[in-house]
């Protein structure tokens, strides 16, 4: 059993909690995530790790409701236990592994979209304290959906937040963000990273080549296992097919098969019997990207 | 009654049981297991032992049948294996101790795994509890992976004496017998669960939720956990695909998926939150035991199943019992049939497969007649889902963050066959990961082998 130190609701159907999983705590690092089990009954559910802390063996993990299961995690409290937390599975962010000297040299941009920001928190954290600014764009539907902004501004270079109904900062879409600063500001990137929606993701893509700048998505689609067992989570990168699980969950972006990927996130959309599983494409589709129509 | 004919075995009704998952036999009772056991010859040279890959001693634990002493038939069995109620039900008889019966010369061998099944099932309800060591050796040993290999590992070294920890990466432990076979053929709280408590009955630990190379890897588990051993034992998970168009549409799984939705995440149960894709009509690519699973869960969740295999029935590698039992219940066969493409609607959903027929030709290297393909013979077959099961190789995580491990083009581990003994000092391996997809039995016999290795190192150490 793995204990809840704090549960805290973020916003509407966002949800951070405080685990104890001593094993994961240990040896996770930005990029990777972790699966969950709220109990018997439950799905396995893939969750990338927003922050992590070895001296207390604790993972801090974001949710947002999209099902049946992530419905009654949303009923956790502080006191009460995940039956299963697994990982850390994936594999770290490129930069963990770089030498030092020459990250040092590069510029980063990370965009964040909604409960993106969860994954992109700890690689900003993790930049900051190897004496590295990141510059960071982080975008909602609007101002009550907005998470982590407080944290993010404590490790961000600059941060620039926009809300896509302008209730917030900025009015406007991420992408418009990142055309000012690139093109009107002529700021110089080397690396993007964008994690969020998957349509965000597309569309911060089909920008960023035009822009020529390197980019970087985190993808989170269906598995069950996330050991590279099941294949439910194979995406199309190129000419080759990776499963998500352990060949991501990072990809190049420019690379990736987005309009596949998004046709295979809606796979159990259509089940019988699995009524809060309507929501299921809010999984990587929660606004805060400004290109949903229906969300 | 015919002493050259097996006692039958009761089955669930072919037609009602297609429609639910409890398990498709019954088994035997007192009687019909004592009436079997009495075909038996009690051969001198007994070469069902032979036919056995962990050498059970067959004809003492059927004339203890015979003779009603069932506690010592258990006692005879657990001497060579620890999971016989799990063999007795998926182990491929029919080529190991079945196939080398001297009453199958001239008639039906005797129906040793239906009795090895008698046998674990009796004493499981009798309360029969296997021993623990008296003496513990204080040496901590590491079994990664719940499977067959693993389980067999553990409980022979807890017997020796060792202090044995085995982590598992999923949830539950059990390895395929949890994730991959059915609950139709192998009920998991009646069955593996019980099998799995006896051996932590036997002392030995179960951590589930590990991954050795990313939770922990097998450096940290030696050199900081204090594990003077550690046996791999962690299977062949990774499914293979065909690498043909259509292949990423909505509605296309691998037999793994689809297994452990149905078998691990209990998706076939209202109860239980994780969806499973219910169809109408399913096409199963593949030809062995694994494809048989997928193929027979399919039908109980409703569809109609078609089994495409590129080679002729003969070829099949699914146990004899399991083609059987997939026909009876409804399952379609299209034999010496090939998939070409899938074919997908607008929405990225499987709407169909084009296929090709084939033909034998001359022998491969397997032995088997190589199928090839009749020029300009394909046709379509109408589907809305399509479970590939073409088999699986090992993860790589674990030979990838072991220092020192050898593995060969397959990434499979290199280990010695006789003692598991890897190219890194105090690393034995075993199973699947070893050889790639194999049976749970020879997973079983490689596991002893395993033990024997580490118990002869830690010895001599």
């Amino acid at each position: 059993m793995y204990p809840i130190l704090k549960a805290e609701k973020l916003a509407d159907k966002i949800h951070l909690m405080v685990v104890k999983a001593p094993r994961v705590a240990k040896n996770c690092q930005p990029g990777e995530f972790v699966i969950v089990k709220i109990d018997e009954a439950g799905e396995r559910i893939p969750l990338t790790i927003c922050d992590y802390d070895r001296e207390e063996g604790t993972v801090t993990i974001v949710f947002q409701i999209v099902g049946a299961s992530t419905d009654r995690m949303a009923e956790l409290k502080t006191g009460d236990q995940f039956r299963d937390v697994v990982g850390p599975l994936g594999n770290p962010s490129e930069f963990v592994k770089e030498d030092l000297e020459e990250l040092k040299k590069k510029k980063y941009l990370f965009v964040a979209g909604g409960v993106g920001t969860a994954p992109v928190y700890p690689q900003v954290k993790w930049l900051k304290e190897h004496g590295i600014d990141a510059d960071v764009i982080m975008g909602s539907k609007t101002k009550d959906l907005l998470i982590l902004e407080k944290e993010m501004e404590a490790v961000a270079g600059n941060l620039y937040v926009t809300t896509d109904d302008g209730s917030y900062m900025r009015k406007g879409m991420v992408t418009e963000v990142i055309k000012d600063l690139v093109v009107n500001q002529g700021k110089k990137y080397d690396v993007c990273v964008a994690i969020g929606p998957m349509i965000m993701m597309k569309f911060v893509c089909l920008l960023t080549k035009e822009l020529g700048l390197p980019t970087i998505v985190s993808l989170n689609p269906i598995m069950v296992d996330g050991t590279g067992m099941c294949g439910a989570c194979r995406v199309t990168v190129g000419d080759s097919v990776k499963f998500a699980c352990v060949d991501g969950p990072e990809f190049d972006g420019h690379a990736v098969n987005f309009d596949e990927a998004m046709k295979r996130q809606q796979m159990y959309k259509t089940e019988e019997g699995r009524a809060l599983l309507k929501l299921r494409e809010g999984d990587t589709h929660h606004g805060g990207c400004g290109h949903c129509s229906d969300n | 009654m015919d002493v050259m004919k097996k006692v039958p075995v009761r089955e669930q009704d072919p037609k009602v049981r297609a429609t639910n998952f409890a398990e498709v036999c019954y088994g035997y009772n007192e009687e019909e297991a004592v009436a079997e056991a009495e075909r038996c010859l009690n051969c001198k040279n007994a070469r069902c032992i032979a036919g056995c890959p962990v050498n059970i001693d067959i004809p003492a634990f059927i004339n203890e049948v015979k003779e009603k002493r069932y506690e010592d038939a258990a006692n005879t069995i657990a001497k060579s294996s620890a999971l016989p109620a799990v063999c007795g039900r998926v182990c491929p008889q029919e080529s190991q101790c079945e196939g080398k019966c001297v009453r199958g010369i001239k008639g039906e061998p005797i129906s040793i795994g239906k009795l090895e099944r008698f046998v674990a099932d009796w004493s499981r309800e009798h309360g029969f509890v296997p021993k623990a060591a008296e003496e513990k050796l204080g040496k901590k040993v590491a079994v990664i992976g719940s499977g067959p290999a693993g389980l067999t590992c553990a409980g022979d070294l807890a017997k020796l004496g060792y202090d044995v920890t085995i982590f598992e990466a999923l949830h539950e432990p059990g390895g395929v017998l949890t994730y991959g076979i059915p609950e139709f053929r192998l009920p998991k709280q009646g069955v593996v669960q019980p099998e799995i408590d006896n051996v932590r009955k036997l002392g030995v630990k179960i951590e589930t939720n590990v991954i050795i190379g990313k939770s922990v890897t097998v450096d940290e588990l030696m050199d900081e956990e204090g594990f003077s051993a550690v046996f791999i034992g962690s299977g062949a998970g990774l499914p293979k695909f065909m690498g043909i168009p259509g292949e990423n549409a909505n509605g296309v799984f691998s037999a793994n998926e689809y297994l452990t939705r149905s078998n691990l995440m209990k998706a076939f149960r209202d109860d239980y939150d994780t969806p499973i894709s219910t169809n109408k009509k399913v096409v199963v690519v593949g030809g062995g035991n694994v494809a048989m699973d997928a193929a027979r869960t399919a039908l109980r969740l409703g569809a109609e199943v078609h089994v495409v295999y590129r080679r002729s029935e003969a070829e099949l590698p699914a146990r004899v019992e399991e083609v059987h039992h997939a026909k009876e219940e409804g399952v379609i066969f299209d034999l010496l049939t090939n998939p070409v493409e899938i074919l997908v609607d607008e929405k990225g959903w499987v709407k169909g497969m084009t296929v090709i027929r084939m033909e034998l030709g001359e022998p491969d290297a397997s032995g088997r007649r190589r199928p090839v393909e009749v020029p300009g013979s394909e046709f379509t077959i109408d589907c809305d889902a399509v479970i590939m099961s073409l088999g699986t190789s090992p993860n790589p995580l674990i030979s990838s963050t072991t220092g020192g491990l050898e593995i060969n083009k397959h990434r499979c581990i290199v280990a010695d066959e006789k003692n598991g003994q890897t190219s890194r000092e105090g690393v034995f391996a075993g199973g699947d990961a070893v050889t790639g997809a194999a049976t749970v039995i020879l997973a079983m016999e490689a596991g002893k082998a395993g033990a024997r290795g580490i118990h002869e190192y830690l010895s001599n150490k």
